[in-house]
């Protein structure tokens, strides 16, 4: 030891619903350091007021999303060394969302959307909720199965979510990952809602609002494509539109 | 109109706009080749009715593309939603369709 520890140069936006403001931060710096350890440094060494959200630390719950240096990111599996620039960080709550307070957003918004997407399973078999006879045969070589499987592995983290300009500037829009999870599900040969989901993604909020411009899956941690999905989406709608046979 | 189908117009005015331009370049610099005079086009547009036909398609398309794509910017811009400002844009895009067809159907009657 002896020498002195490096320091990261640490800002940390500290504010409510109402508002609020930048606060500076030094916190040592330390190898494979997450950019959640430094937030975890600085609640449980300087302030412990600081409000933030996490829960598993090895990128499965989703929670621990917030903008470091101007990109959403899962801040339990991004580490420092990849992202800061010259030791410095800045990191905020994510965008598009209400502001609970510091660093931990409101998600009620995001996943009331999921819902307005029609993102529950609905059992073709069992309409009444009512367990199955037989275990379902879904062959992996399927084109439905692979286009669900390419986007079931969401953690619901919100990054694409925050990322999405067009969530900006339509707030009625769902948004992409709502409209990711309603394409597995609509590519789910067990389920029995295909054609009430296709209307609860269609139009000005849903699927139609989307630009292609494929932020989401830029940002999405899980590799994940939404914006190819929202096309799959678009693709699925073409004719039913025309007719008009969705609102 | 509905967002949906106002949507998938737009898609298939894009299908028929690419082609369209094509077509269009393609002519231009075939007919342009030794020169132009007023009177030589006007000797091809007269009376020519598969020439009529084609740039009317062209017009409306132009016109429902354009004012559908504008819709969207206006929407996202100034918050400009709902179901009259759907049949303004519906009516600007009749308009400007309208003119462009107008001056075809100028070119041809000439
Ligand atoms: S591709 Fe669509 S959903 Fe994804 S960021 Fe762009 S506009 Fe948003
Ligand atoms: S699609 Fe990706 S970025 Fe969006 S919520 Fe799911 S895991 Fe997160
Ligand atoms: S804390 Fe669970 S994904 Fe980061």
């Amino acid at each position: 030891m002896g020498e002195a520890t490096a320091m990261l140069r640490v800002k940390v936006w500290r504010g409510n619903a109402e508002g609020g403001a930048m606060a500076d931060y030094a916190v040592p710096a330390r190898a494979n350091q997450t950019v959640l350890d430094v937030v975890t440094h600085i609640q449980r060494e300087v302030d412990p007021t600081l409000a933030y959200r996490f829960a598993c630390r090895v990128g499965m719950c989703g929670s621990c999303a917030m903008v470091v240096n101007g990109r959403p990111r899962w801040t339990c599996r991004t580490h420092v060394s990849r992202v800061a620039q010259d030791g410095a960080l800045e990191l905020r709550p994510l965008s598009n969302l209400p502001v609970i307070r510091d660093l931990a957003t409101d998600m009620a918004p995001f996943f009331d959307k999921w819902a307005k997407a029609r993102g529950t399973f609905q059992p073709k078999d069992a309409p009444d909720g009512s367990v199955p006879d037989d275990f379902a045969v879904v062959p992996p070589a399927t084109k439905q199965r692979q286009q669900a499987d390419a986007g079931i592995e969401c953690i619901g983290c919100g990054v694409c979510y925050s990322g999405c300009d067009i969530v900006a500037w339509n707030p009625d829009y769902l948004g992409p990952a709502a409209l990711n999870r309603a394409w597995t599900l609509v590519n789910d040969v067990r389920d029995g809602a295909r054609k009430d989901r296709l209307a609860a993604v269609a139009g000005d909020a849903g699927c139609h609002a989307c630009h292609s411009t494929q932020s989401c899956t830029a940002h999405c941690p899980k590799g994940i494509d939404p914006s190819g999905a929202i096309a799959g989406l678009k693709r699925s709608l073409f004719w039913p539109g025309f007719k008009g046979g969705v609102r | 109109m509905n967002g949906v189908q106002l949507w998938a117009v737009q898609r298939a005015t894009a299908m028929v706009l690419a082609l369209a331009v094509v077509v269009h370049l393609v002519t231009i610099l075939v007919a342009v080749r030794g020169g132009l005079s007023a009177a030589e086009i006007i000797g091809r547009t007269r009376g020519n009715w598969a020439w009529l036909g084609f740039y009317s398609v062209f017009a409306l398309a132009a016109g429902l593309h354009g004012a559908i794509g504008l819709r969207a910017i206006a929407a996202e811009w100034a918050g400009w939603r709902g179901r009259g400002y759907d049949l303004a844009w519906i009516g600007i895009a009749l308009l400007t369709a309208a003119f462009g067809i107008r001056a075809a159907w100028g070119l041809y009657s000439a």
